[in-house]
């Protein structure tokens, strides 16, 4: 079995938000939505506080929430442990937003240009408006996971068949990779290393692996 | 055309949802104040009372709930789509229910037979049950999620349908329908006392707490105690013959109806705080210790 995950090392994480670039360039989110971003979180009192950043998007949770919600059936969960949405099919009823406890869902029901109602030439050709009123959010590039297999390459290993966040990291703190593989750096990094899941009390399952200390 | 919501969150803590507005307030309100007047229209059938034009106003609010939020989805055209997921998603089952309630129930009102209002009284009960179990399968809204939650709605729609039906029962029935009326807002009342004390042992968004802790006092006092004591009220004036039940029922009828409201509209649009995030451990980087977890925004972070 295959079953894809991500790895995010908050020690290396400079909050730089190219992350969040190069998933809106990938993607071709419109303003306003961002499938990834990055938290800027100050905690603690003076003297003793601390200043931390969180990569944040879906969890492609292993029991997704938003998928047992979901009254189309339009968010499924994967074989390889992503989960997709089915733009066709949402009806846009945001009951998923709901049951997401990672905020990782938008929907938006206005074309919303870079600089108001109409797109620039770039913006013209990407648009597209099946994602108009239904439920959007991060899909762990899924088109380049998916090409892998044609392409004979590996997800994780080699940049054109990994999602853009990860390739774009210029810190090295993001890893994707099949964690049923021993020999995945995924694997490697979690085994090697202290991590968590977010509210993983909720029994969510999550697929992205916080990385906090050594182990 | 609907506006685009506000969907980045600017801070880690927790935020109110911007995707559910009055339009689906307005379903779990009027759907599950329709439920119980379906219910209480059925047993009052079953008991031998006319009751076509209650059972129909039933149906009446369960359609204008679901209409509401047909209005709101954003694919409207494509609602049947909402039959797909029987198999765990709670809003199917609404769906599902909501066919059957509107096929018995208009059965019922047509025939007056008492299978069909039976029927129609059971999905009533079910349809406000699936309202109340979509609430709490939403795990990103901590107020929803609760396990009190659900108790809370069915029994909140319970005493909806009680409190809307009593007046317009014969007057033989009053001091029955006091009861149930006194009964049913003292009851919810009671969950509703459970809710917030469980809601603020876990680890609930403090703005979730606030907001309904800004209707605690009305919803005690004018939704349940004033209702529950006009409820007594009547049923000792109609186990003495006293003449004037039915208004004083009806104010009862009206206030514990509208403190159900209340309680949803809260619900869902005031107190429907998101979760947030939780940092269980901050990175460790050079000697310095590890900071203890972070989970801005929550009763217990």
């Amino acid at each position: 079995m295959t079953r894809y995950v991500m790895t995010i090392d908050l020690r290396r994480c400079v909050g730089c938000q190219t992350c969040t670039a190069a998933c809106k360039n990938a993607n071709a989110t419109p303003p306003g939505v961002q499938w990834r971003r990055v938290l800027d979180l100050e905690t603690g009192e003076f003297p003793d506080v601390r200043r931390s950043f969180l990569p944040m998007a879906c969890m492609h949770c292993a029991e997704p929430p938003c998928a047992d919600v979901c009254p189309t059936q339009a968010t499924q969960k994967r074989g390889d442990g992503l989960v997709s949405i089915d733009y066709d099919v949402c009806i846009g009823c945001a009951n998923c937003v709901m049951a997401c406890p990672y905020e990782a869902r938008s929907i938006v029901h206005e074309a919303h240009f870079a600089y108001g109602d109409t797109p620039i030439a770039s913006e013209a050709i990407r648009f597209d408006p099946a994602r108009l009123s239904v439920a959007t959010k991060c899909s762990f590039c899924k088109e380049r996971i998916d090409a892998a297999a044609g392409k004979g390459l590996v997800p994780g290993r080699d940049p054109e068949v990994t999602p853009a966040c990860v390739n774009s990291c210029i810190s090295g703190a993001m890893a994707f990779g099949d964690i049923d593989d021993p020999d995945s750096t995924v694997s490697r990094l979690l085994a090697t290393t202290q991590h968590f899941r977010m509210h993983e009390d909720l029994g969510t399952g999550p697929s992205v692996h916080y990385i906090w200390d050594h182990a | 055309m609907k506006p685009n919501r506000n969907v980045l969150p600017g801070q880690p803590g927790p935020r109110l949802q911007q995707h559910w507005d009055w339009r689906a307030a307005a379903n779990f309100i009027c759907g599950g104040s329709g439920g119980g007047l379906v219910f209480f229209a059925a047993l009052a059938g079953l008991a031998g009372v006319d009751v076509r034009a209650q059972m129909a106003a039933g149906l009446a609010l369960a359609a204008a709930g679901l209409l509401c939020v047909w209005l709101e989805i954003g694919r409207p055209w494509r609602a049947l789509n909402v039959f797909r997921h029987l198999r765990t998603s709670w809003m199917t089952r609404e769906a599902a229910v909501a066919l059957l309630l509107f096929g018995s129930g208009t059965l019922a009102v047509a025939s007056s037979h008492p299978a069909a209002q039976a029927l129609a009284g059971l999905c009533g009960l079910a349809f406000v049950y699936s309202q109340a179990r979509i609430l709490t399968a939403d795990k990103g809204i901590p107020a929803w999620r609760h396990a009190r939650c659900a108790p809370l709605m069915l029994l909140t729609g319970v005493a909806e349908g009680a409190g809307l039906i009593a007046a317009t029962l014969p007057g033989e029935l009053h001091a029955v329908a006091g009861m149930v009326i006194a009964l049913a807002v003292l009851a919810r009342l009671l969950l509703w006392r459970r809710y917030l004390d469980g809601l603020r042992e876990s680890a609930a968004p403090v703005a979730s707490l606030r907001a309904l802790a800004a209707i605690e006092r009305r919803f005690a006092v004018f939704g349940s105690i004033v209702p529950a004591s006009l409820a007594l009220l009547a049923t000792a004036g109609a186990l003495v013959g006293i003449a004037g039940t039915a208004i004083v029922l009806a104010v009862a009828g009206v206030l514990a109806t509208a403190a159900g409201g209340l309680c949803k509209y809260t619900l869902i649009r005031r107190a429907a705080f998101t979760q947030g995030i939780a940092l269980a451990h901050h990175p460790v980087r050079g000697g310095r210790r590890p900071a203890p977890p972070a989970a801005p925004g929550l009763s217990k972070a």
